[in-house]
């Protein structure tokens, strides 16, 4: 238990070297906040002027859709704030910075997490928080404490899932020391196209994204609860039940570190 | 103009090496095509009416986007500039006797027309494969693509030239991450690279075509696909070379003016 503290603390210590070292690029702080802001701001518009167009697909209104996109724009930038450092993790495995880590003896898993805060991300949640709040005034959902509840498990799962494909997508470096294009798909992939329910892709994305990458379990089936399309209390708990996908992203990391072979100079 | 072409030259064959990561890159925009074509899909069930291009037309603009991503993408800028003006090897650059805006205007040109040619012809040929409509339709005609031909290369000179000022302005801002974003995300909205510009309401079409970022892909994809008449085809063509002009221009004063005053980072 002690350890666990110590962890946390140690994890607390890189957050606060990290937040000092970026402020001293000030204005490159605010504009990439800002920056980060409009990313996923011009993401919204583009929905918007879709649905200026029609008034549902397959289905969803408009504000059902912003329900959704808010909570994944959410997910995932809690998840891409703590997890970032694994997102550049190719270049620690490439200067061999990854063996200096290895000798110190906490655990290399926060020391990695530590390594790059992102508090710019800072930008991308403030307009994650405005499309929630937006989206939730917007949806007419009449809540109730289960609903509350089930999107409090919803922003629980998603930053799970998509903490564990940052971890996968780092521990793929091991491999092949560049960090592989193609996973893209699955962590800025899913946030681009998670703002759509998943059932608007078809049955076969469903059923891919209900037992391989569980982006169903954390957006679509609980979503169905909130919107009274279902009274089944079991769809509820699905976004914990996502929370699974971590322990495989975390076994193959640690195949990955047993299998490293150092590099750099 | 000898000293760029050989720029040119190597950049171009040094990146024609990089197969492997070609390979991944193509799998990738595959991927990313296959989603966005299954959304438009989707919303075309909802109302097919309700658009102004058909879903074949939108299929091929969607699937030319991907195939010459490496042309367009404004994400894609060299790292390797960036890092020279924060490092401070900058430095070394500025001592060879070339102009720093051609040396890196002809480097960009040759990574992205590089990249392209390594990963636009197996997205096409599996693309023209594809059932209609979700596959790539035959150009609207010969003139279109002799058309499409020219303003692909126009757009790829307005992109890079767009790509040089951000360079150059990081001479001022010394830490270009989020320069680079701010303008990444503009020219996704505004060029067209997230929505196709038709799909915005009519009054703010004809404002973001008046732009300098609908030069860039808007113009030669939807040329492609004939979603444009021959009058505005001829003025998109226009405003093309004339924003080019403008912001080569613009890119090139500024670029004088940093030189002034150049604080040479690191040590």
């Amino acid at each position: 238990m002690t350890q666990k503290i110590a962890a946390v603390r140690l994890y607390c210590r890189y957050v606060s070297i990290n937040i000092r070292c970026k402020m001293q690029y000030k204005t490159s702080f605010f504009l990439t906040a800002f920056g980060q802001f409009l990313v996923s701001f011009t993401a919204f518009l583009g929905i918007f002027f879709m649905f200026q167009r029609f008034s549902r697909v397959e289905g969803f209104t408009y504000s059902e859709v912003l329900l959704c996109f808010a909570v994944m724009l959410m997910e995932f930038s809690l998840a891409e704030m703590f997890a970032r450092g694994f997102d550049r993790f190719s270049k620690i495995v490439k200067s061999g910075e990854f063996d200096r880590i290895l000798v110190r003896p906490q655990n290399e898993i926060i020391q990695v997490l530590g390594s790059e805060f992102e508090l710019t991300r800072f930008g991308r949640i403030l307009q994650a928080v405005m499309m929630f709040i937006y989206g939730i005034a917007k949806s007419g959902v009449a809540w109730n404490f289960s609903k509350v509840l089930t999107v409090i498990f919803m922003l629980i799962g998603g930053t799970a899932v998509f903490t564990g494909l940052f971890l996968i997508y780092a521990a793929l470096c091991f491999f092949t020391l560049e960090s592989l294009e193609i996973m893209n798909i699955f962590t800025d992939g899913a946030r681009e196209f998670g703002k759509y329910p998943m059932g608007v892709y078809g049955e076969k994305m469903l059923l891919f994204t209900t037992f391989f990458i569980p982006y169903a379990l954390i957006q679509y089936y609980p979503l169905l609860y909130i919107l009274g399309r279902s009274t089944n209390r079991l769809l509820m708990f699905l976004p914990l039940l996502a929370c699974w996908f971590l322990i495989p992203a975390l076994l193959f990391w640690k195949f990955g570190v047993r299998h490293y072979k150092s590099s750099g100079s | 103009m000898k000293k760029y072409l050989s720029f040119f030259r190597l950049r171009f064959t040094m990146n024609l090496q990089y197969r492997a990561a070609a390979f991944g890159g193509v799998a990738t925009q595959f991927a990313w095509g296959f989603m966005e074509i299954m959304i438009f899909a989707a919303f075309y069930r909802a109302d097919e009416n309700a658009f102004p291009m058909s879903l074949a037309s939108t299929a091929s603009y969607l699937w030319l986007q991907q195939a010459f991503l490496a042309l367009f993408a404004t994400w894609m800028t060299e790292q390797e500039i960036f890092d020279t003006i924060v490092n401070g090897n900058i430095a070394y650059e500025l001592c060879r006797p070339v102009d720093i805006y051609g040396m890196w205007f002809s480097r960009s040109i040759a990574t992205r027309l590089s990249r392209a040619v390594l990963r636009c012809f197996p997205i096409l040929i599996v693309a023209a494969f594809l059932p209609y409509p979700y596959g790539i339709c035959a150009p609207a005609g010969p003139k279109h693509f002799i058309l499409f031909l020219i303003t692909l290369l126009l757009g790829l000179a307005m992109t890079v030239s767009f790509c040089v000022l951000i360079y150059i302005l990081a001479f001022f801002t010394i830490s270009p991450v989020g320069l680079q974003m701010i303008f990444t995300s503009m020219t996704d909205f505004f060029a067209g690279a997230l929505i196709p510009l038709p799909f915005f309401p009519a009054k703010l079409q004809t404002v973001m075509e008046l732009l300098p970022f609908a030069a860039m892909q808007n113009v030669p994809l939807r040329i492609y696909s004939g979603s444009m008449s021959g009058h505005e085809m001829q003025k998109a063509v226009f405003l093309q070379i004339f924003w080019l002009i403008v912001v080569t221009a613009a890119g090139k004063m500024l670029c004088r003016a940093a030189q002034k005053r150049v604080t040479v980072q690191g040590g």
